[in-house]
């Protein structure tokens, strides 16, 4: 029992409150959270408050009237639309950070206070950002003014109560097509092992894609998730939201490229202009590898806020605004005010879900190469 | 020394006031009413002070529009155990389908009965406040929602009139589209056109038809209903098409300016014509009942209730008896900008567009409003802004009767 040194119990007993903290509030509410999504609390409003009320098991009932439901259109709406918002909202950040360190790297005049003016938008918490641009999307204010101050018609785009979308497609065909993209990944992935000689790997990869667009191609068509056809697509109010957003954001990803960049040795520069590098080879070939790390890391944190986003969609759009909506939203609507807790609970783990996608593999990598590290 | 002493005197004179105070007991008030409605309640609070000084209010406000953040509070209070002694809530199927199905609120009907409010309130609402054999909140005040405002300068100057039936407005929509109005209608945000919705449903189905549909005698998925639902499609045809970026405040602000013709909103537009905006009733804005709905009114109202638990009840009481009173109501309602529930109430303290809706009142069929919470429950009324948005986008009347009558029966509707 030499292992129980003073140090070791004095570690444990410090560490001891946080760890039981976050398994109550953090770990047993997730349980609990996951749980009162396998029941049907507040399908009965006689039920949903009452002092003591009947909760009944239901298993996954509530997710399958979130996925299939007829009145859940407007969560599978929000499913999509936060998977274009993240997508456009990270692209945006990530590429708008890395102009603007670019450009900071070149060591301009003033550098400091433009640094911080980029920064700055960071420090508001989106309440502000999304009430700020709020009045500037306004339909008859704000940008859609400002060609008038250049001499031009004013701007009629409905930057937040645009009803119109784009790149629709039928939910029911949502299984097809998610095996059909699955299936190419996998195809690719097959060939790339084959190339690199990986056998194995190349067949497994290689059977998993045929039978998934086998599946796709013989049953997927059979299958019918709701009872009429059901349009979702990439709804252009959403531009506005994605806006403010990367305003808010992008200073962000600028400090990080900024240290990246900062941080690759004066020699490599130096030995990549001595092999004949021009300034673009040098970027493509030298510093651009040498930022893909912080590009990862930039996206786990830009991914994870773009999914659980609901501050910034309250204040811009409001809470009654579908074309708008993203689940967390819903989340709280469903649960606060139409009273139905156990449907909120389980928008909260679907949402769950998605975010685990993005971190846990980042976390484990991290884990991986700190353990390299060690 | 002399001023010392009268120091310690006044000291201890202050104490001994706090101390009775406390002992006397203590109220607190839960409502959403900041801002502007903030005097009105005050009003109220320096008139219960006066009857029972010894009492100290808390007034316990949450502010935000309609009650959507003081709600969220309140659930967390009421499920923690800690309820309010009285709480605001829209009357009717507001307060009855979330906490009187779930046995937390006291009957007030001895109150009622012991105050003589069974006389003085009309039957219409004393109907639209019961269910399961008890009266369970005391309205303060009463707002219409079926009014149509315009601008009667641009009326004239467009030959049109205000129209009297939904065909009608139909007409004049088309008149107003060929002289050049883009949109002859304006709606704002998604709970203006579910506002607008009611106001179609209502002049379609009649007011005896809007009962039953809230009763279930007639499920949404009736002919009449999707016809209505038709007619709705219409009229949004007529309407702007920027809507949901626009409050109410900024869809009134298109009457005033003259970029649309009509708007169907609640009278509290009165009041923001009239203090806001400067103007003079009948000769800068003008309203009339929304297309189809003459003789009938369309009512909402603020009312408190009394949970169970509660660890004033006397004061809490006591606080309800004053609401529901002539003085109180005559207090707080031309500072509101709302009229009385109460039918003798004292019309010389209100304006010129009040006169009007208290005399509707006193005359009206009165029915209850949905997206206000008098006829349906917060579960259907949250949900039901996603379908108005899927029709409006989709125009599929039948879809939408179809996923509303689900969404009824889930509510418990008509059970």
């Amino acid at each position: 029992m030499k292992s129980l040194s003073r140090d070791r119990l004095w570690s444990i007993a410090v560490l001891l409150p946080s760890v039981v903290l976050l398994a109550v509030f953090v770990y047993g509410f997730i349980a609990r959270t996951v749980y009162v999504s396998l029941t049907d609390w507040g399908n009965d409003p006689a039920q949903a408050l009452a002092l003591d009320p009947i909760i009944r098991w239901v298993g996954l009932a509530n997710y399958g009237e979130l996925f299939t439901g007829f009145l859940q259109g407007r969560f599978r709406q929000e499913l999509v639309s936060t998977i274009f918002f993240t997508l456009f909202f990270i692209l945006g950040c990530l590429g708008l950070g890395l102009g603007l360190a670019l450009v900071l790297d070149r060591n301009p005049k003033g550098e400091g206070l433009w640094r911080t003016i980029f920064l700055f938008p960071m420090s508001l918490s989106f309440i502000v950002t999304g009430t700020i641009w709020r009045w500037m999307l306004q339909p008859q204010g704000g940008l859609n003014q400002f060609p008038t101050a250049l001499g031009l018609p004013a701007g009629s785009f409905g930057w937040l109560s645009s009803t119109d979308a784009i790149w629709r497609f039928d939910w029911n065909a949502l299984p097809l097509l998610t095996a059909s993209v699955v299936g190419l990944v996998l195809i690719f992935l097959a060939v790339r092992a084959a190339r690199a000689g990986d056998r194995t790997r190349a067949i497994v990869a290689g059977a998993c894609a045929a039978l998934l667009l086998g599946w796709a191609l013989f049953v997927g068509p059979n299958v019918k998730l709701l009872p009429a056809p059901e349009l979702h697509g990439f709804n252009l109010a959403l531009i506005g939201i994605i806006v403010a957003a990367v305003w808010q954001m992008s200073g962000y990803t600028m400090a990080l490229y900024l240290a990246g960049l900062r941080g690759i040795p004066e020699e490599l520069r130096e030995a990549a202009k001595v092999d004949g590098a021009n300034d673009f080879g040098m970027y493509r070939h030298v510093i651009f590898p040498l930022l893909a790390p912080i590009t990862l890391s930039a996206m786990i944190i830009l991914g994870h806020i773009s999914l659980k986003i609901f501050d910034l969609v309250y204040a811009m759009a409001g809470p009654d605004n579908t074309a708008t909506s993203v689940p967390a939203l819903n989340m709280y609507l469903t649960s606060f005010r139409q009273n139905q807790f156990a449907l909120g609970a389980a928008i909260g783990t679907i949402l769950l879900i998605l975010v685990a996608f993005v971190i846990v593999p980042y976390l484990s990598s991290s884990f991986r190469s700190e353990e390299g590290h060690a | 020394m002399k001023s010392l002493t009268k120091k310690a005197l006044l000291i201890a004179a202050a104490l001994t006031v706090t101390g009775t105070a406390s002992a006397a007991g203590k109220l607190e008030i839960f409502s959403w009413w900041a801002g502007d409605e903030g005097p009105a309640l005050d009003a109220l609070v320096k008139l219960y002070k006066q009857r029972y000084p010894a009492v100290a209010v808390d007034n316990a406000t949450v502010s935000g529009g309609a009650g959507t953040n003081a709600k969220a509070v309140l659930k967390t209070r009421m499920l923690g155990g800690t309820p309010p002694d009285s709480f605001q809530a829209h009357a009717g199927q507001e307060l009855i389908g979330t906490w009187v199905v779930a046995n937390r609120m006291e009957d007030l009907r001895s109150v009622f009965q012991s105050e003589g409010w069974t006389k003085v309130f009309p039957q219409d609402v004393i109907t639209l406040l019961s269910s399961k054999g008890g009266i369970w909140s005391v309205p303060v005040n009463v707002h219409r929602s079926n009014v149509m405002w315009y601008n009667p300068a641009k009326l004239r100057q467009w030959g049109v009139t205000a129209p009297k039936t939904w065909n009608e407005f139909l007409t004049t929509c088309a008149t107003l589209k060929r002289k050049g109005v883009a949109a002859p209608l304006v709606v704002g945000e998604n709970w203006t056109q579910q506002h607008l919705w009611e106001s179609v449903m209502i002049g379609s189905l009649g007011s005896q038809g809007w009962e039953s549909l809230w009763s279930g005698r007639t499920k949404f998925t009736d002919p009449k209903v999707v016809s209505a639902f038709a007619t709705f499609g219409r009229v949004m045809d007529c309407a702007n098409k920027d809507a949901s970026g626009l409050s109410w405040q900024q869809a009134s602000d298109r009457i005033v300016d003259g970029t649309s013709a009509f708007n169907v909103m609640g009278d509290w537009a009165a009041g923001y014509f009239t203090t806001t905006k400067k103007l003079q009733p009948n000769t800068g804005f003008g309203w009339a009942a929304s297309p189809s709905t003459t003789g009938t009114f369309v009512m909402l109202a603020d009312s408190f209730g009394l949970p169970k638990g509660a660890k004033n009840r006397t004061e809490a009481l006591n606080w309800l008896k004053l609401m529901g009173s002539k003085a109180g109501q005559d207090a707080f309602n031309p500072l509101k900008g709302s009229i009385a529930a109460r039918t003798d109430s004292d019309l010389s303290k209100y304006n010129t567009y009040s006169k009007s809706a208290a005399t509707d009142w006193k005359r009206n069929k009165i029915v209850g409003s949905m997206v206000h919470g008098a006829v349906a429950p917060e579960s259907f009324m949250s949900a039901f802004g996603a379908i108005i948005d899927q029709f409006v986008a989709s125009k599929n009347a039948q879809g939408a009767a179809a996923a509303a009558q689900q969404l009824a029966t889930r509510a418990g509707i008509g059970q």
